[in-house]
């Protein structure tokens, strides 16, 4: 039976390790390949690069740090953070990067995915979206009526793409994502559990896997969220990164649950 | 030397930095000297089918896979290196394969009334249906390789020495003679695919 995974993320700035609370603050927290090694030990089920600065400088720091990881860490192994072109895929493919995650240049430019997709497969193809409750639908005739509307962000969540989330959800899939990494920005950084009703909303109209981001605050909000959506995977960084938890403990709840986990 | 062929296609440092890991020589190469010269070659790639045998193609090296395989070299195909070890495939367009192992390659297909996700993607539990050398760490039922594809052989039980089962049959590791096909990355499979690779290093 297919394991719901569970993620550690770990933002990079400059080869260092970071972690935006509400994509605001950053503090210094390590080296990422060690970070890596350490949630590899602890279980993880694969772990995320998100390259914060992807400037053309940051991108060979990241490319070096990729390299270095895919040396001593057996498991998967995303990155994402500025990605523009599908040559940024292969750079990354090439370093041992397993899937990248693609997030405003995708909005920009949507045959992106379809140019990565042909050329790299489907499964590689990540389509990161940020998504926030901009309203409730007030239309009668709408299947949403009554629940929240959500807006694609791009820019690091600085810039309202007008899109909705859902509409987008479907179309980078139609265009050859293989996954989606949905991140809650209401509920990013403030440790209060995933944003269910985004969730529920993207699962229900995509077949691809969904990645749920934001929220994941203690034990009981990643069996709330495995219980609750169909997600298939939770990603979280603060939770695991300031040693709060184990990846083991959210396992170890996971299964107390009767969650299928590794 | 285990010759990792390089033909362009995605992730071939994690194959090369495994074997390294467990202490084995990998060299990645699309020298067809280097091909012939190795006690065994892996075929790694990540990618789309039609995209992967034309840079194999191109760079002249599916003549020396399929000498070299004939002649009893063990070779190990990961995951759409497996899926080229077919006759054809159906990935976009109709596409030969090596044809080194009897069968072709299709769609994962969600049964009837059933949501299927896919790609079949994360850490699956595998089945032996064929015991093999390379399967003697594999507990049957229990062991979680990663696997990420959209695609499946579709082949004979005989040529099936693991399988997943996801809505469907998913030969996880084929072989014939000395010609295996890993559909799950071993590479990135934690303990259990290392341990995989350990065993086909050791063949």
């Amino acid at each position: 039976m297919l394991a719901k995974r569970i993620i550690p993320c770990l933002d990079v700035k400059d080869g260092m390790v970071v972690k935006g609370v509400n994509f605001l603050e950053l503090r210094d927290v390590g080296d990422p390949v060690a970070c890596a090694v350490e949630y590899n030990r602890q279980g993880a089920d694969e772990v995320v690069f998100l390259d914060i600065m992807a400037s053309h400088e940051g991108r060979s720091t990241m490319i070096d740090v990729v390299e270095r990881t895919a040396e001593k860490v057996f498991i998967p192994l995303t990155v994402g953070g500025g990605i523009r072109t599908a040559d940024d895929f292969r750079d990354l493919l090439r370093a041992g990067a397993d899937k990248v995650s693609i997030n405003s240049a995708a909005v920009a430019h949507p045959r992106v995915l379809e140019e990565a997709a042909y050329r790299f497969g489907n499964q590689c193809v990540v389509i990161a979206i940020d998504g926030k409750r901009v309203g409730i639908d007030d239309d009668p005739r709408s299947p949403r009526y009554g629940k929240s509307v959500f807006h694609v962000f791009t820019e690091g969540g600085r810039n309202d793409a007008g899109l909705d989330v859902i509409e987008w959800a479907k179309k980078a899939e139609n265009l050859g994502a293989g996954e989606i990494l949905l991140t809650s920005m209401d509920t990013d950084g403030t440790k209060a559990g995933f944003d269910l009703e985004m969730l529920n909303a993207v699962c229900a109209a995509v077949t691809i896997p969904v990645i749920a981001s934001g929220g994941g605050g203690d034990l009981a909000s990643f069996v709330e969220l495995f219980e609750r959506t169909d997600a298939d995977a939770a990603l979280a960084a603060s939770i695991f990164h300031y040693g709060e938890y184990e990846v083991a403990d959210v396992k170890a709840a996971l299964r107390e649950a009767r969650v299928p986990v590794r | 030397m285990i010759a990792v062929i390089d033909y362009g296609a995605g992730n071939i440092f994690s194959v090369k930095n495994a074997l390294g890991f467990l202490g084995f020589t990998g060299k990645l190469t699309g020298d067809a000297a280097d091909i012939r010269a190795a006690d065994k070659l892996i075929l790694p790639g990540v990618g789309a089918f039609p995209d992967a045998m034309r840079m194999l193609t191109e760079r002249g090296l599916t003549d020396v896979i399929r000498a070299e395989a004939a002649g009893g070299k063990p070779l190990l195909g990961i995951c759409l290196g497996m899926q080229i070890l077919f006759e054809r495939g159906y990935e976009f367009e109709e596409t030969r394969g090596l044809g080194l192992i009897e069968g072709y390659v299709d769609k994962l297909t969600p049964p009837a009334g059933e949501n299927l996700k896919i790609p079949h993607m994360g850490w699956d539990s595998v089945e032996i249906i064929n015991p093999l050398p390379l399967t003697k760490t594999v507990s049957s039922g229990t062991t979680m390789v990663y696997f990420v594809h959209s695609y499946k052989a579709v082949t004979p039980r005989e040529n099936i020495s693991l399988l997943a089962r996801y809505g469907q049959d998913v030969p996880a590791l084929v072989f014939r003679g000395s010609v295996y096909g890993a559909q799950f990355h071993p590479e990135k499979s934690g303990e259990a695919g290392l341990n995989i690779l350990r065993s086909f290093a050791e063949l």
